[in-house]
């Protein structure tokens, strides 16, 4: 996965990034198998791997492939990065630790979805049951999210044809 | 100091910083929308490891499983990952378009493009 981002910043192939974005985006998925979040990774590698690559080829092949070289190299960027990533990780020393079952994120409803979800909504997944049953309202707000983007690149793109032949018949 | 548990924040920090790296540095607009991908992945990776439970399984019930990780980070991020594709979409969609109308999708070629209409509108 290193390697993968330290290619993706380097690159100046367009293409070449927007693959290395899709293993990326597959090395997440994997993860999130060994994380336990199989429906996550079905997701991701669906939808982050699979969908948002061909979008971004779509893009590509109505763009350009080959990025222009920097003219300018700022060391403030870099700056910038290095003292957000110093006070995070300094943020993180008061975390709880990796797979600590007492940590107050497993405290709180959590273990009383995992109890109930099975006798209320006869779904074993509990991810499942809490997408589509406890919280259905926000997935439709979710759907709702999607159509307005869906709409939004509609009216972005949509009318290019007419367009393009309006300037042809002008000329 | 050293923290031997808290390897995973450091993980999702650095792929996180590596993505803002991409945005803030690099000129031209697909690449910012793959940094900004990189970023968010990093954030999904940081919610999903908080959920993960030491011996648990995967939040799906079955006979003589005690242990499971915990459900709703998954849930928060399975909503998040739909919605991270829409707004590239979005992204993307606006991409093509300013390359339509500028002919370049740099943001320094942009700038250059915008200040020369500024100064013809002036003059």
């Amino acid at each position: 996965m290193t390697a993968t981002i330290f290619m993706i910043v380097r690159l100046h192939n367009l293409f070449a990034v927007v693959m290395l974005g899709g293993i990326y985006s597959l090395l997440a998925a994997s993860m999130f198998v060994v994380l336990d979040a199989v429906d996550v990774a079905f997701t991701e590698a669906a939808v982050g791997a699979g969908i948002s690559l061909v979008l971004m080829l779509a893009a590509l092949s109505l763009t350009k492939t080959e990025e222009k070289v920097a003219s300018r190299h700022g060391i403030l960027p870099l700056l910038v990065v290095l003292v957000t990533g110093a006070a995070l990780i300094y943020g993180t020393l008061d975390m709880p630790h990796y797979g600590d079952p007492n940590a107050p994120i497993q405290q709180h409803v959590a273990p009383t979805y995992v109890a109930d979800a099975q006798a209320k909504t006869t779904v074993p997944n509990v991810v499942t049951a809490v997408l589509a049953s406890y919280r259905g309202y926000d997935t439709l707000g979710e759907v709702v999210v999607i159509f307005t983007a869906g709409v939004g690149v509609m009216l972005l793109l949509g009318d290019r044809r007419r367009r393009r032949r309006r300037a042809e018949g002008r000329e | 100091m050293i923290e031997p548990g808290l390897y995973n924040y450091w993980i999702v920090v650095f792929l996180m910083m590596a993505g803002l790296y991409v945005v803030v540095a690099r000129g031209n607009l697909i690449k910012k929308l793959v940094g900004l991908n990189v970023f968010q992945a990093s954030v999904f990776l940081l919610y999903i490891t908080m959920g993960k439970v030491e011996g648990g399984t995967a939040p799906i019930l079955a006979e003589g499983v005690t242990v499971y990780s915990n459900p709703l980070p998954h849930v928060l991020i399975l909503t998040a990952i739909v919605v991270g594709v829409a707004t590239t979409a979005l992204g993307l969609a606006l991409v093509v378009r300013i390359q339509e109308a500028y002919g370049s999708i740099e943001e320094d070629e942009l700038e250059e493009k915008d200040e020369r209409d500024e100064r013809k509108l002036r003059s």
